[in-house]
């Protein structure tokens, strides 16, 4: 197992920054996930650590060792690609042991190894297939069994499931993590779906124009985001503009209390309070007590399994959602007590 | 394998949305078959019927049915101007593709205002005729003129040397011909190809010439091959610059033919051997063809 650091890297184009300032240290044996938004930089982050870019400022670590000038071919990190890039000229089994057969193993051990790999990913017997043969998610499983042909140092995955129609994403997320833990192979996942991210991570990095955001476990990352950036990337959540008051936080009318990120608050300043709506608690109109808010239902989303309820409360929507069997009948127009639970209650800094 | 029958099944009973009907319709099909008839079709057959003319003394022929133009082929003389003629446009088109492909690769991997100027470059070189080539590369070849004189400048020759007319200068016209066409062929296939697989190639530990002998060329093996083939047929219909720039032994079969045709006013004999250079080329294509297959799996 082998562990990556990343020093200080920096990646311009021209007078574009595509990356500044990151330093991450990839545990070994983890699966770390670069996630944010289209053009915020996971991509370029991820083909520096490959080698296919080079920074222009920093040092990548591998095991304490400088690898920032080490070329592609000499990294021994197998990465997938978001196209996949298999080889259409070449069969399933030869895409496979291309790696071995740049070193110069001989055609059987070729075979052997590309057969292994196969059942390794639960596609067998299909070596002698070509690969325009081959659905999509079975293309998937050849293109990972390519990039772990090489038993790679760092195994690198560009947005490897975005092709495949959404259940069988959600399958092959489970898939691929067992088989991560399984080979123990420390892993860098990059992904804009934050589901994906939160399925298959031990550590979720947030990036943002350029720039981690925020690096912690998944739940943490939920739980207590850093920024509102985060805190709207990452799950749905009511983020509620509220003004530092002497006793709390005022929102209208009402005065709420927070449990988290409380302290160096200036009284008069504007501040952004996030709630999660499966935190927040519907009660009957007029029922009095701490944190909470009067309001009128605005919609109801029911999707079956759970329901969302949307209250604006003196100009502010609010989401509620719980599961149908924890919910009352509701219905739009109806007035409610919101109760935002103050342990719930997380500020963030602008 | 059953997957030609699954993919063939389901095409049979779907009826076209749009099924052509009447004339009309039919148009955009009949129409370059008609041209394909009268500008192709038809001079061949006529092409093909004067080949057994008889001829008669004095620049005149006559209608018949004699073999004795194609006899007349097998004569040292002209198996080995087929020979020739085959082995040097067989090499253009093999340098061609050699100085092409790489050229190409370069080129899709530059920026598009940049591939565009080139581009704009290589077609103006095909606004050039055949004629005008010749005697361009007959001059800056020659003693008097050429580029040797220029090697002197520098100090690198003593004197200056003719290098026309010889078999390398003849070969490097049919390969200025013959680039433009290598080039133009060749982007699409190139520009189409996901840049991913020789990062891909990289990944998995192949240096970038490796990647570009292992993944690059075997992807493009299609269009090389169609490149090759469409070189060999256009120098092979070359008649000027073997002139300009070879000596009589280099005359390819086309400069016989042309001589036959205009300077012996021998028509049937001219069109005997366009017809056999016609069915060797395509014979020649077809096994090429029939290799390039066999090699896919």
């Amino acid at each position: 197992m082998h562990e990556l650091r990343l020093q200080g890297i920096a990646k311009d184009y021209g007078r574009v920054t595509a990356v500044t300032d990151v330093d991450l240290a990839v545990p070994a044996g983890k699966l770390v996930c670069f996630l944010g938004p289209s053009g915020c930089g996971k991509t370029t982050l991820l083909r520096i650590i490959a080698g296919l870019e080079s920074p222009t400022k920093g040092q990548l670590l591998l095991d304490g060792r400088d690898v920032t000038p080490v070329p592609t071919h000499q990294r021994n990190f197998g990465m997938v690609f978001q196209s996949l890039a298999l080889f259409d000229h070449l069969t399933v089994g030869e895409n496979i042991a291309y790696a071995l057969r740049i070193r110069g193993a001989d055609k059987a051990a070729q075979r052997k190894r590309a057969e292994e790999l196969l059942a390794m990913v639960q596609l067998p017997g299909v070596a002698d297939r070509h690969v325009s043969q081959l659905s999509g998610g079975q293309r998937q499983r050849v293109a990972i069994a390519r990039a772990l042909a090489i038993d790679p140092s760092l195994f690198l995955l560009d947005e490897p499931l975005s092709a495949l129609d959404a259940k069988l994403r959600e399958a092959m997320q489970i898939e691929l993590r067992q088989l991560q833990q399984r080979l123990g192979v420390t892993t860098i996942l990059v992904t804009h779906d934050q589901r994906e991210a939160m399925t298959m991570a031990d550590v979720i990095v947030v990036m943002g124009q350029g720039r981690i955001q925020q690096a912690g476990a998944p739940l943490e990352i939920y739980r207590r985001p850093a920024n509102a950036f985060v805190a709207d990337f990452i799950g749905t959540g009511n983020l509620l503009p509220v003004r530092v008051d002497g006793a709390g936080l005022r929102l209208g009318d009402a005065v709420l209390t927070a449990s988290e990120g409380l302290d160096g608050l200036k009284p008069g300043a504007g501040a952004t309070l996030l709630v999660r709506p499966e935190e927040v608690q519907l009660r009957p109109a007029g029922e009095a007590g701490p944190n909470r808010v009067a309001g009128t239902v605005d919609f109801v989303r029911d999707v079956g399994n759970s329901v969302e309820v949307y209250v604006d409360c003196a100009g502010t929507r609010l989401v509620a959602a719980a599961a149908r069997k924890d919910l009352p009948p509701i219905a739009a127009g109806q007035t409610v007590t919101v109760e935002l639970p103050p342990e719930s209650c997380v500020v963030l800094a602008a | 394998m059953t997957a030609p029958a699954m993919t063939a099944a389901p095409a049979a009973p779907a009826p076209a949305r749009n099924a052509p009907h009447g004339l009309l319709a039919r148009l955009p099909a009949l129409w370059p078959a008609a041209m394909l008839c009268v500008f192709f079709l038809i001079p061949f057959v006529i092409m093909v019927a004067f080949s057994f003319y008889h001829r008669v003394e004095g620049g005149l022929y006559q209608p018949a049915f004699e073999l004795d133009n194609y006899a007349r082929f097998w004569s040292p003389l002209f198996t080995r101007v087929l020979g020739f003629s085959l082995m040097i446009c067989g090499l253009a088109a093999v340098f061609c593709v050699v100085a092409a492909v790489p050229f190409t690769w370069f080129l899709s991997r530059t920026r598009r205002p940049a591939q565009v100027a080139w581009l704009v470059c290589i077609l103006s070189i095909l606004s050039l005729s055949e004629v005008i080539m010749g005697f361009a590369w007959s001059i800056l070849l020659s003693r008097s003129a050429g580029l040797s004189n220029l090697l002197v400048t520098l100090g690198i020759l003593d004197s200056p040397e003719a290098w026309t007319p010889s078999f390398g200068a003849l070969l490097m016209g049919l390969c200025f011909i013959g680039f433009p066409y290598s080039v133009l062929m060749l982007y699409p296939a190139v520009n189409r190809l996901d840049p991913e697989i020789t990062e891909a190639a990289r990944t998995l530990g192949a240096s970038p010439l490796r990647g570009f002998f292992t993944v690059v060329i075997p992807s493009l093996r299609q269009a090389i091959l169609a490149t090759a083939i469409l070189v060999f047929v256009f120098t092979l219909g070359c008649y000027v610059l073997p002139q300009v720039l070879g000596k009589p032994e280099h005359w390819t079969l086309s400069v016989l033919i042309t001589d036959q045709a205009i300077y012996q006013s021998n028509i049937p004999f001219a069109a005997a051997l366009a017809v056999f250079l016609v069915l060797v080329s395509l014979a020649l294509i077809g096994l090429t063809l029939l290799l390039g297959q066999g090699r896919r799996r």
